[in-house]
């Protein structure tokens, strides 16, 4: 038999996540289906082995002690305010905090660093395909054209899918090179805005993570699927991206 | 700089959560003494930040700060640690040492080292969803994962950590 559900479902299951409906619906198929049986029982056997293996780690007596008395120490910045000496504290500390401020913030960051250069690049690759004649090498609505067309063209095959029913109609596709190599390039549609999926092999050691930001006015999301690094890039909304980003990794 | 009663609110809302911040820390940074000093330190970043804070899930905004201050210690002091993360192939056990081979029977023993030798984005959500008992709406609070690919990340790690008890308990055979 052939499960109609895919194999993640039973971790929603399992986690308590589906709604009620499909939660009805999953365990009716649960008893025909042999194989979610299995994945089933599995899932649940190693959560018993992890929630009973004492693994959960305290926060010791000692630790309790340190924050305490870290926040204590700070918190009393702020009631010094009487007396002369310490009135000059307030600019120390301040200033201080500023720095501090500073510092997280480019703690916050520096991840963002690293996929920097290449968003630019991406972002510089989706204006480009804007320019007349420039979106598709192969036009088309019909995922049976433009996925075969990149056959052939690339080493790898990038995920090519209508999702008009969701509006995010297939425009077409593109070769672009990016980061010195030839990428992928969908096309889909959003109201009236345009979205490029751009889709390359990653390289098994790519520091690059899942991550998303804006720049220059325009949205990007970028994540690893398998062993392919893809990009959403358009001056779509965020959550236009991220809608387009769970379709395509259902 | 925060007034008094800010810090009454800080005491009453984030500092129960401190087990759950140790917790996450430890098993990201696979060492009690680093978590410490790490967990140490985003307290007092929460406690900063803490005007921030607009009410809701006090636990999973800590364990969102908890998490980026690990990372940053990660990529600070062991940055080869990040590299791997998608490639579990890669990321080498660390080598078992005489102590510790002699418990190897030792299921507790055995589960720890299976999540240790996890990329850390797969130890995370393992121990936000089995050990702390987030929902999928705090795992991707705190880990910034979309929500729609929360389930799917979780069945990828529970794949790769049953994975690796059956290769340790192959290996334990031979």
């Amino acid at each position: 038999m052939i499960c109609e559900f895919s194999p993640i479902t039973v971790h929603g299951y399992v986690d308590g996540e589906l709604d009620a409906v499909r939660s009805a619906d999953f365990e009716r198929h649960l008893e025909n289906c042999a194989e979610c049986q299995a994945t089933l029982r599995k899932v649940q056997s190693l959560r018993a082995r992890l929630q009973q293996s004492n693994l959960y780690e305290y926060a010791s007596p000692q630790l309790r002690e340190r924050v305490r008395r870290h926040i204590g120490l700070a918190a009393r910045g702020v009631q010094l305010s009487g007396n002369l000496q310490r009135r000059f504290l307030i600019p120390v500390l301040a200033g201080l905090a500023v720095a501090a401020v500073f510092l997280i913030g480019f703690f916050l960051v520096s991840p963002d660093s690293k996929i920097a250069p290449i968003t630019a690049e991406l972002i510089d690759a989706h204006v480009r395909s804007l320019q007349p004649g420039h979106l598709t090498d192969v036009p088309s609505t019909d995922q049976h054209t433009v996925k075969p067309w990149f056959d052939g063209r690339l080493d790898f095959i990038p995920p090519v899918a209508d999702y008009s029913a969701q509006g995010f109609p297939l425009l077409g596709g593109r070769l672009d090179v990016v980061d010195g190599r030839t990428v992928a390039g969908v096309v889909y549609g959003r109201r009236k805005h345009l979205i490029n999926l751009f889709a390359w092999p990653a390289r098994s050691q790519s520091r690059l993570s899942d991550a998303s930001g804006s720049r220059q006015g325009y949205n990007w999301i970028m994540w690893r699927a398998g062993d392919m690094q893809l990009c959403l890039v358009s001056d779509a909304s965020a959550a236009d991206l991220r809608e387009l980003k769970n379709l395509i990794s259902k | 700089m925060l007034e008094p009663q800010d810090k009454t609110r800080f005491e009453q809302l984030v500092l129960p959560h401190l087990n759950s911040a140790a917790n996450l820390a430890r098993w990201l940074l696979r060492n009690r003494a680093d978590a410490e000093d790490v967990v140490q330190e985003a307290m007092l970043r929460a406690y900063r930040f803490f005007d921030r804070f607009r009410g809701g899930d006090a636990r999973a905004w800590l364990l969102q700060i908890v998490r980026n201050t690990c990372y940053s210690w990660l990529e600070k002091h062991r940055p080869a640690e990040l590299m791997t993360e998608f490639d579990e192939d890669l990321h080498q056990r660390p080598a078992p040492n005489p102590e510790t081979l002699a418990t190897q029977a030792d299921e507790r023993q055995q589960l720890m080292r299976a999540l240790e030798s996890l990329p850390p984005r797969s130890r995370e959500v393992l121990v936000l969803r089995e050990l702390e008992g987030c929902s999928y709406k705090e795992i991707a609070e705190v880990t910034g994962i979309p929500m729609g690919t929360v389930m799917s990340t979780l069945s990828r790690a529970r794949e790769r950590l049953q994975r690796a008890l059956v290769s340790a308990a192959a290996k334990e055979a031979s």
